[in-house]
């Protein structure tokens, strides 16, 4: 305690008005109200475009099968958004995502294809490759102080040259390895697809019920049991829907080849938002993430390391987004000169800013990628089968990205004016 | 210059006698000296660009004084980086805060310093002990330790900017113009707070320009005039206009700088 402090008086934990249901839902509109509409216009966004393309187009979207292959075409953006967001947290950019998940795409299955390498091995390569861009970008931002801006727009040009130089202009390398090609087109048994939901509902609320118990152990305020439970019953609803259809079979002929069960990818997924975080919202070193995006000279000055801060970040963001390259090997069978390449980066920071993470820095949350990326996924899916013109589907994708940015400028601009 | 520091309050916790800086060509601190004591409020006073905040910086470590000598708990001690200065026990709070707007109050006052158990933060010991933190201050005005910083008012900004600096065993607290940016409410609010750090057994250093402040909560008054200290003096027994007249021309009846180096230093 402070050196000569009268005893302390403990204060008794005072019930707040958020503590009831009523005053949650009051308390989450005072923060809407506020500015900070968090994940709110990905989400209502996401439902929006599901009911506007299953209206449209109610054989060829609203089907199992194409929701199974939206969700494997959204996974390789959202995991380059996952890692965007370190990057984005900080307050800087990565322009060159997109083609670390090209070289790293190229790294796999050149190792794989051409030099008969085990998919282990491969796996680490590809992470490594990542590792190592990320962290010399880091470096250059952190230490030169470039802006990162300006260091990663030349990352991304020259890894587009190491990926033609590496497989060659206009060829394509394929993947054969089953384990890889697994990843992205796979699904989990139907049991397996339960086993899956009642852990994650279970592991959620097994997590609330903890925290709600050693918080009311150190007399402090706890959220109430029955805003837990909504939470719990709110997650168990949306987890039994989606396993219910995608356990549904939907093979265009079952008797030849049954198709069914939640895509592997899902599982996946979810481990690394589990794990990220997990490392961002309960270690030091994610609440100096967050410092340092909030205002870099208080995290100085409370003895944070901020350059190191920023290099692990670009490190972490890019090997995230070599991984998305495992993904993208795995979905199209291999690699091409511009895997990684055209829309990808701008999809990726497209899902990180609708999810609600904020381009200006320390403001953000893993999930966001997800939402998003979902976000992104459907108009990249849906688009397709309204019109066949690639440039509208282009224009759209630019209309979406800039209104969230907007959304986050605006929420900005409405949280300085309330003090929120 | 020992002939200028009229307190007799016991030992002083910081004693520096006799202390230069200069930048350059720049000579700053010419020859100056402080007293503070524990439990004692004691007020540096001095027109702008008078070197207020560069003797600060220099107690605190962020630069080293070129000469003089820098006492500590009665044992002359060696300060040339803010490590050094918070492993004694002296926190500074900075004129801007040096907040993070993006996290709570919890997570800002522990920044830097997190409790762990393992991995993981150790959220609930760090959220007891802000508010106990909080609650041995006294300090009513924060609803929550759990919102962000950025919902704040000033006023409830430096309570926290405050607040952390005394989480740490410090014995020595220096505020650089706590008031400067606040309201008539919140300054009451934060003078309270800077009275009850001493009131607790803190030593307190509170750089101010305001008269009114300075008088309601110092015991003991150091007025920098260009460079050098005009007079450190017990605060009961002076006035503003003594005071203001040490800030303005280093000199005030037969208190302060003697006339020829008053003069010269305005040559
Ligand atoms: N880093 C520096 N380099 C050169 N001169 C400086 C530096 N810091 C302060 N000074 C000079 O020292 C003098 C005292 O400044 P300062 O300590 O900020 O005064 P105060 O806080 O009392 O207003 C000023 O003339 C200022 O220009
Ligand atoms: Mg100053």
């Amino acid at each position: 305690m402070t050196t000569g402090t009268a005893a302390p008086s403990r204060p008794s934990a005072p019930r707040r008005p958020e503590d009831s249901i009523g005053g949650t839902v009051q308390a989450y509109v005072d923060k809407l109200r506020g500015g900070d509409v968090g994940s709110l216009p990905a989400i209502l966004g996401f439902i929006a475009l599901v009911i506007f393309f299953s209206a449209m187009r109610p054989d060829s979207f609203a089907s199992t099968r194409n929701a199974a292959n939206l969700l494997n075409q959204a996974a390789p953006v959202i995991f380059i958004a996952m890692g965007l967001i370190f990057v984005l947290l900080l307050g800087e950019i990565d322009l060159a995502a997109g083609f670390t998940s090209g070289v790293g795409a190229a790294v796999l299955v050149v190792l794989m294809t051409n030099h008969g390498v085990a998919w282990p091995v491969a796996v680490i390569a590809c992470v490594a490759t990542g590792l190592v861009i990320g962290s010399v970008m880091g470096a250059l931002v952190a230490q030169l102080n470039i802006p990162s801006f300006v260091v990663t727009l030349a990352f991304f040009l020259a890894l587009q040259g190491v990926l033609l130089l590496v497989v060659g202009e206009g060829g394509t390398i394929s993947l054969t390895n089953e384990t890889i090609l697994a990843i992205m087109n796979k699904n989990l048994s139907p049991a397996l697809g339960w086993v899956l939901t009642v852990l994650v509902v279970g592991g959620y609320a097994a997590i609330a019920v903890l925290g709600s118990i050693s918080r009311r152990k150190a007399d402090l305020p706890v959220t109430s049991t029955s805003v837990t439970a909504a939470k719990v019953g709110a997650l168990a609803v949306i987890m039994v829907a989606v396993t219910i259809l995608f356990n549904q079979e939907r093979a265009v002929n079952p008797a030849i080849k049954s198709l069914k069960g939640l895509p592997l990818i899902v599982p996946v997924t979810l481990v690394f938002l589990l794990v990220l975080t997990f490392l961002l919202g309960r270690t030091a070193f994610g609440r100096h993430v967050y410092a340092v995006g909030g205002n870099a000279e208080a995290a100085r000055r409370a003895g944070i390391n901020v350059p190191m801060i920023k290099i692990v970040c670009f490190a972490i963001g890019s090997v995230l987004a070599a991984f998305g390259g495992v993904l993208f090997a795995s979905y199209n069978n291999g690699v091409s000169p511009t895997t990684g390449g055209s829309s990808t980066l701008l999809y990726a920071v497209g899902a990180a800013v609708i999810g609600g993470t904020s381009l200006f820095g320390g403001k953000g949350r893993i999930i966001d990628a997800i939402l998003g990326g979902l976000v992104v996924a459907v108009i990249q899916n849906g688009l397709p089968l309204i019109t066949q013109k690639s440039g509208i589907q282009f224009i759209v994708t630019g209309a979406v990205l800039l209104l969230a940015a907007s959304v986050d400028a605006l929420s900005r601009r409405r949280s300085a004016a309330t003090g929120r | 210059m020992t002939e200028n520091t009229q307190n007799a309050g016991g030992e002083p916790i910081l004693s520096l006698r006799g202390i230069n800086k200069s930048f350059g060509a720049v000579h700053v601190l010419k020859d100056v000296g402080l007293d503070a004591w524990a439990g004692k409020v004691t007020a540096l006073v001095g027109d702008n660009g008078a070197g207020k905040s560069t003797f600060v910086k220099g107690i605190a470590g962020i630069y080293a004084f070129d000469s003089g000598e820098y006492r500590f708990e009665g044992k002359t001690v060696t300060v040339n980086h803010p490590k050094q200065s918070a492993a004694l026990g002296i926190e500074v709070v900075y004129q801007d805060l040096a907040l993070c707007d993006n996290l709570d109050v919890v997570q800002n006052m522990f920044l830097g310093r997190e409790m762990r158990s393992g991995l993981t933060l150790n959220e609930t010991a760090m959220e007891r002990r802000a508010q106990e933190t909080l609650a041995g201050l006294s300090v009513r005005t924060l609803k929550s330790v759990r919102q962000k910083v950025s919902s704040l008012s000033g006023g409830q900004r430096q309570t926290v900017a405050i607040a952390k600096s005394v989480l740490w065993n410090s014995k020595l607290v220096i505020l650089d113009e706590p008031t400067a940016a606040l309201g008539v409410a919140q300054t009451e609010q934060v003078l309270q707070l800077v009275r009850r750090l001493a009131d607790n057994g803190l030593a307190v250093i509170l750089i101010s320009h305001n008269m009114n402040d300075v008088l309601r909560v110092a015991d003991s008054v150091c007025a920098l005039y260009l460079g050098r200290t005009a007079a450190q003096i017990d605060a009961r027994s002076t006035s503003t206009t003594q005071i203001v007249e040490l800030i303005t021309s280093g000199r005030s009846g037969d208190l302060g700088l003697p006339p020829a180096l008053a003069q010269e230093a305005v040559a």
